[in-house]
């Protein structure tokens, strides 16, 4: 009886130890290399571009005066430099809040339009944040990321950001170091990022937004900080909201000097 | 925006490899929408790939096809320069066409 005990734990051993390099080499890096260059957000990037320069809102005008931080209109790169901040609005921002300043100042759109659906619901084939997001990345692909530390309000940004990462709340007591503040972990298969770091943050912050296969639709940065809030069973994580912001500029800085290579491709 | 094709055409030595990414969203019929309604069936039925005219895969397809399919063919006979054609027709009768020459 127990020579079966010991063979069958030596047994299960065996089995994880095959599942932990399945998950390190992984068929799907096999699937993504069947894909190439054949990601289906270049679609959601052509959607995207047309966003931009299509007019909306009330006052009937297009994106093309937002100012993105680089100057009104400039496109490229400037997705690299968010989160940042802004002294129009006197606060930091990511990409979406930044969109949804420029939506209501410059096309008179109300914040609650805005929010009603930032992000796919099941059988939607993708939104404008969405789409917006995927293009702009895009603009910024191959170019390293820097998220400026220089105004204070960004440095308290980052500080809270830390906060939050660390912050041990819910039903769960989870905080998000619970699964990404260490290396060489897994959830079921798949390799979690160590995003403490610098070469898990930036391995996670380049490649979002991204075309989630799972779910047929590109999904932001933004949404990947909801969806972890929805799976730690926080309360709901607001797009643009300082919260959001303050995990993406954690992870931003974290990231600094990594090249964008958004959109991605994920499970 | 559906009805989009992205197409890639190589020459591989003997055969031809082509490479066709298309823009469906591939509703099974099965699934509920947020507020518990069917989201209605819609996917492509009818595949059809052409050389220089010449029909040299066709195929149906059915709601297990992935959203926004991803279609990888070899055939033989092609040559650089060639066109090659790929048209979808779904359950709506929408169609979508995209085009590409052999390199």
């Amino acid at each position: 009886m127990r020579n079966a005990i010991i063979v069958g734990i030596s047994l299960l051993g065996a089995v994880m130890l095959v599942a932990t390099s399945a998950a390190q080499d992984g068929i799907f890096d096999e699937y993504r290399e069947m894909m190439g260059d054949d990601n289906p957000a270049i679609f959601v990037i052509d959607e995207g571009e047309e966003y931009w320069y299509t007019p909306a809102g009330p006052n009937d005008v297009s994106l093309e005066a937002c100012d993105l931080g680089l100057g009104a209109g400039v496109v490229e790169g400037a997705y690299a430099r968010f989160p940042r901040y802004f002294e129009d609005a006197d606060r930091v921002m990511d990409l979406e809040a930044r969109l949804e300043y420029c939506m209501v100042t410059l096309q008179g759109r109300t914040p609650e339009e805005i929010h009603a659906k930032p992000y796919s619901l099941r059988g939607d084939l993708g939104t404008e944040m969405e789409a917006l997001s995927a293009w702009l990345a895009d603009q910024s692909a191959g170019v390293p990321v820097v998220s400026s530390q220089d105004h204070p309000k960004e440095r308290e940004m980052y500080a809270l950001g830390e906060q939050l990462f660390y912050y041990r709340a819910g039903p769960h007591d989870f905080s998000c170091a619970t699964c990404h503040g260490q290396a060489n972990m897994r959830i079921r298969l798949q390799a979690l990022a160590n995003l403490s770091g610098h070469d898990g943050a930036a391995e996670a912050y380049t490649t979002w937004p991204a075309y989630r296969i799972s779910e047929g639709v590109v999904r932001t940065m933004g949404w990947r900080m909801r969806d972890c809030f929805r799976q730690q069973r926080l309360p709901e994580l607001i797009m643009g909201s300082p919260a959001s912001v303050a995990l993406q500029t954690y992870l931003a800085v974290n990231a600094s000097g990594a090249e964008i290579a958004a959109p991605g491709l994920k499970r | 925006m559906a009805g989009r094709i992205r197409i890639r055409a190589q020459q591989q030595g003997d055969h031809t490899e082509v490479k066709a990414l298309m823009r469906h969203p591939m509703e099974t019929g099965q699934r509920k929408d947020q507020a518990g309604q069917a989201i209605p069936a819609h996917f492509i039925e009818e595949v059809t790939m052409t050389h220089n005219g010449n029909v040299v895969m066709h195929a149906y397809w059915g709601a297990a096809v992935s959203a926004n399919p991803f279609l990888g063919v070899q055939f033989a006979g092609g040559a650089a320069g060639d066109e090659v054609v790929v048209t979808w027709r779904d359950n709506k009768g929408e169609t979508g066409e995209g085009s590409t020459q052999i390199r």
